[in-house]
């Protein structure tokens, strides 16, 4: 690797070195004026608009960075296209309206004096979700998963307000350490077999017929382990309610959008590079039959959405509940994985969009109502359809998009989702997945019907949010229903974001 | 009128009036009332004025030149690249015979169900908004000519739903507004998958040339649309396309519901406010028959005449089963909610046989039975709010108390039964007509006749029962109707007896589009496929 090679390659991770760069201004301004901690969120909002700068301008960008050896100068260790850049968008619109969560959370404020760590540390899993989905190294795979799961778990176990905050910090770890345990154990195998860490060259060389073609399987599944762990995909999903439940709202919602998106973009880009010897000029993915991922990817699919949705029957608090949703959610997206196209991507993509949107409005109201209230349980919500109008209306814009009903943005995701499912003739997987759906309505719907049709037992508090968080809801309220009826920019944007350099 | 958007404005006019009732205060319940009351009335007089410009000549059917008042823009459209086609959904709206009477029925059951909604207490300001919405969810599925849209309104009917019977309702609303919800969704997503598939498998030739898919309704109807791998063309000899017809039937089944799908109607029309309950029997119950007859009877004709026996069958199940549950109720809203599974079995029958007196008949029935059964859950409305209480048993010689009421019971009961001169009697005399002379179903109707008997016993039953008689002198004091209720029967008695008398008024209507549709079932697909 020579320095023109370096520099060339720097060129490529202007996002990523702009994360960085705000993440050490953000810790050099927390060092000088520890005193004020006002500022902090504006410097690190003002490191998410730079970065975003850098975002937007690398849409339609495509190379490989960083190469490791100069024969094989094409393939690098990072990867840039359409399709990581559309994930990093995602990340930072999420990061942004984090950022915003953060500002008006009770259990952030209570932790002033240590919110320049805060903010440090979201950098730190913003940067490790930047090299996550473009990376196509296991090496910077490996690190950048490590450097998210090490700000998570941080994050998780923040304000040490309550036990479950600690609690939530420690079930992360132990799971976290034990899948990437399992996860660097199956990166070594396959490096054992292929004498690389690359995964372009890893792709050519599984096509001899000399693998083991066990020992891969068995590493892959090792290394699905890993991944499965970060989308929370069933069996490696027990984390999620606890961490959920037990972390900061804010975190929460973070994790449920952005972690989650992340793990999605590794996912993808590692079957696809890994895997896949060419695209079809109709979309469809020609993968390597060494292993049968779309059998493999099914079960996870049926499994986790299953799974998710059937616990989330059960629970009484609404953040337990919304983890489950989100193991729920995950599962529908692994359809959209499972179908092995650009169809099925496209359909991730547009399901990811509109998932951050509603999956952040709920996250949003639950933390506003959880604040006045000091509860998430559902039995607390009796009756504050009627007290709280705005924030009554909101929550059940959300969640009726997240159970996929029309005229809101849910339904489009869905819409495509079981389109391309259709479109590949996997029609029992599909009727399985509306039939989730069904499910996953009585749930959603019981939280409106205690918003609503409940009588409550004592008066319920009357919740009147600010102007400011006001306006927040409805940035998030209006697109979902306007995207419900007008979905044409993002089937557009999804369309010309499928692009993923490889085979 | 041309060019006028007549058909937006008679579906959208309800979300103007949402609009408007969301900026009025909590406190101004009469402004609110009487804005829904103008908004419907407004809307009735659409409906009529459509009435007035309509072309009884125009087939519709699966033909875009012959609908009528069509609005047609492109509402979506990203274009393709190699493996997404280009992707465009029209705003598609149009009517004909069939969904004229629809529209009218709507319009007509909305403005009564405002009036009846004139004691609600609790949150007005929200009744009346999702009353609106729920009004134009109704109106958008019998105006709607693509799949989309059409699925989009069918969807944007269940969340009002939800909650004008959740919140509004009896003891038992909460159980009874889920099972309505999940039951529903159940069979609409089904319904989505079946429309995903005709998609894929249905083109549509642009203005340009190039050959896109499609969701529009009429370019399904035509084989020539469809290329010979597609999942659901009639050219693939797989047995898909009869696996997505069962589906898409469930769909529609279930809003009629049909036996056995029907569990979810008791249950909700016995919570449901009373003005809930009239829309419910009114209109929404007609979405499912609407919907066979608009999508499943023109897309997948071949299939249909396969199984027109076991549409038939059902018809027949539903008739009977309706009649023999409702002679066993002592709840009075009870016994209409069974009359009504046992009503819309006359439709299914009807429209089984597959001939013009059939199908005229079942959708002359639907029309009739929006009617007739408003007025009998209006009949058991006014009986609730003054007594508290629907035990059959309970009641006797109110029509003594009350002459004038037990007037329109009189009418609204005989024209259930089906007496000649009422608009029940016509409709029923049509379907009966229609499926007898078609040989393969002839031994189902007989036996289907049944129902009238099984029906004159039960509504004859309970007219002697609650209103004739000794009058029971724990009701003497019970007034007889007021202003706000006469003018919520009179219309509707108009209407009953009038179309008893001319039913040429209705048919007359349908005719051509019903005509139209017989002939797609019977040959349109045949002229293609051999």
């Amino acid at each position: 690797m020579d320095v023109s090679n370096i520099i060339e390659s720097l060129k490529l991770i202007k996002p990523e070195i702009a994360v960085s760069a705000s993440l050490i201004l953000v810790l050099i301004f927390d060092l000088i004026f520890h005193k004020d901690k006002k500022l902090i969120p504006y410097v690190a909002l003002l490191g998410l608009f730079a970065t975003g700068y850098f975002v937007i301008h690398q849409f339609g960008t495509t190379g490989f960075g960083f190469a490791t050896k100069s024969t094989f100068k094409a393939f690098g260790m990072v990867t840039v296209d359409s399709f990581g850049t559309f994930f990093k968008l995602l990340i930072l619109i999420s990061a942004v309206l984090v950022l915003f969560f953060s500002s008006f959370s009770d259990e952030i404020k209570k932790t002033t004096d240590r919110l320049g760590e805060y903010y440090v540390l979201i950098f730190g899993m913003i940067l490790g979700m930047f090299l996550m989905v473009s990376a196509t190294d296991f090496l910077l795979i490996y690190l950048s998963m490590e450097l998210l799961s090490l700000s998570s778990y941080v994050l998780a176990g923040f304000t040490k307000l309550r036990d479950r905050n600690s609690e939530a910090s420690l079930k992360y770890v132990i799971y976290g350490s034990v899948s990437s345990g399992l996860m660097l154990f199956g990166i070594s195998i396959i490096y054992g077999l292929t004498g690389s860490t690359n995964l372009y060259v890893i792709n050519s060389l599984i096509q001899s017929p000399q693998i083991n073609v066990l020992a891969l399987s068995f590493a892959l599944i090792l290394v699905m382990a890993g991944m499965g762990f970060k989308i929370s995909a069933a069996p490696f999903h027990f984390w999620t309610p606890d961490v959920y439940e037990g972390s900061p709202i804010t975190i929460t919602a973070f994790l449920s959008v952005a972690s989650k998106a992340a793990g999605f973009g590794l996912l993808i880009r590692f079957i696809k590079t890994g895997f896949a010897a060419m695209t079809l000029n109709n979309g469809y993915w020609m993968l390597n039959p060494i292993f049968d991922w779309k059998l493999i990817i099914v079960i996870l699919a049926i499994l986790t959405m299953t799974l998710g949705n059937f616990s989330a029957l059960w629970q009484n608090n609404l953040k337990r509940m919304l983890a489950y949703s989100s193991i729920a959610h995950a599962g529908y997206l692994l359809l959209g994985l499972a179908v092995f196209s650009n169809q099925g991507i496209a359909a991730i993509l547009i399901y990811f969009f509109v998932y951050m949107l509603m999956n952040l409005g709920a996250f949003l109201i639950v933390m506003l109502i959880a604040d006045k209230l000091g509860s998430e349980d559902v039995d607390d919500y009796d009756g504050l359809g009627y007290t709280s109008p705005f924030l009554g209306i909101s929550l059940a814009v959300f969640l009726v998009s997240l159970t996929g009903l029309p005229p809101t943005a849910g339904f489009i995701g869905k819409l495509y989702i079981f389109s391309a499912l259709i479109d590949a003739k996997m029609f029992v997987v599909a009727v399985i997945g509306v039939l989730n759906s069904v499910v996953s309505l009585y749930y959603y719907i019981r939280v409106l019907k205690h918003m609503y049709l409940v009588k409550p037992k004592i008066q319920p508090v009357e919740i009147i949010p600010g102007l400011s968080q006001k306006f927040l809801v409805l940035l998030l309220v209006v697109p979902v229903l306007f995207f419900g009826i007008y979905f044409s920019p993002i089937v557009e944007l999804a369309k010309n974001c499928v692009v993923l350099l490889g085979f | 009128m041309a060019g006028f958007p007549i058909l937006s404005l008679v579906t959208f006019l309800p979300v103007l009036g949402m609009i408007i009732i969301m900026f009025l205060k909590k406190e101004q319940a009469l402004t609110i009332k009487y804005t829904t009351l103008l908004i419907t009335g407004i809307q009735l007089v659409v409906a009529v004025v459509m009435l007035l410009n309509f072309n009884y000549n125009a087939q519709g059917v699966f033909q875009q030149s012959s609908f009528q008042f069509i609005e047609k823009f492109r509402w979506i459209q990203v274009p393709g690249v190699s493996w997404l086609g280009t992707v465009k959904i029209d705003y598609f709206l149009g009517v004909d015979g069939i969904s004229m009477p629809m529209i009218l029925l709507t319009a007509i059951v909305s403005f009564i169900a405002t009036l009846s909604s004139w004691n609600i207490e609790k949150s007005i300001k929200g009744y009346f908004a999702l009353f609106l919405l729920l009004d134009t969810g109704m109106m958008g599925v019998f105006v709607s000519l693509d799949f989309f849209l059409f699925y989009i309104f069918w969807e944007l009917m269940l969340l009002p739903m939800y909650f004008l019977i959740g919140i509004w309702g009896g003891p038992r609303k909460e159980y009874a507004a889920i099972k309505f919800f999940i039951y529903t969704l159940f069979g609409s997503v089904f319904m989505l998958l079946v429309m995903i598939g005709l998609y894929f498998s249905a083109f549509e030739t642009l203005a340009d040339g190039t050959k896109v898919h499609t969701f529009n309704l009429l370019a399904m109807m035509d084989p020539s649309n469809f290329s010979a791998n597609g999942i659901l063309s009639p050219f693939n000899p797989s047995n898909l396309r009869f696996i997505a017809y069962i589906a898409l039937f469930v769909g529609f089944a279930i809003k009629i519901p049909m036996f056995p799908f029907h569990t979810w109607l008791p249950d909700a029309h016995v919570e449901a406010p009373t003005p809930i309950s009239v829309i419910l029997a009114g209109v929404l119950l007609k979405m499912g028959t609407y919907g066979i007859l608009r999508i499943s009877y023109p897309i997948f004709p071949d299939i249909t005449k396969q199984l027109m026996w076991w549409i038939a069958l059902f018809g027949m199940i539903n008739i009977l089963y309706g009649a023999f549950v409702a002679l066993a109720q002592k709840d009075f809203k009870k016994l209409i909610a069974y009359s009504s599974v046992s009503h819309m079995g006359y439709v299914l029958l009807g429209m089984a046989s597959l001939t013009t007196a059939g199908i005229s008949g079942a959708v002359f029935q639907m029309f009739n039975h929006g009617t007739i059964t408003a007025m009998l859950f209006l009949i058991v409305g006014v009986i609730y709010d003054r007594a508290h209480t629907r035990g059959l048993d309970e009641f006797g010689g109110l029509a003594v108390q009350m002459p004038i009421y037990a007037g329109f019971v009189t009418v609204a009961f005989f024209a259930a039964i089906g007496l000649p001169s009422m608009s029940g009697f016509v409709s029923e005399a049509l379907v009966f007509v229609g499926s007898f002379s078609v040989e393969g179903i002839r031994v189902l109707s007989i036996l289907s006749s049944l129902g009238i008997l099984l029906g004159a016993g039960y509504m004859l039953w309970t007219l002697q029962r609650v209103y004739l008689g000794k009058l029971n002198e724990k009701w003497a004091n019970l007034k007889d109707l007021d202003v706000r209720e006469y003018l919520m029967f009179v219309p509707l008695s108009i209407i009953v007896i009038f179309l008893g008398v001319y039913p040429s008024g209705m048919l007359n209507i349908m005719t051509t589009s019903v005509n139209t549709l017989v002939n797609l079932v019977n040959n349109g697909f045949a002229k293609v496929l051999f």
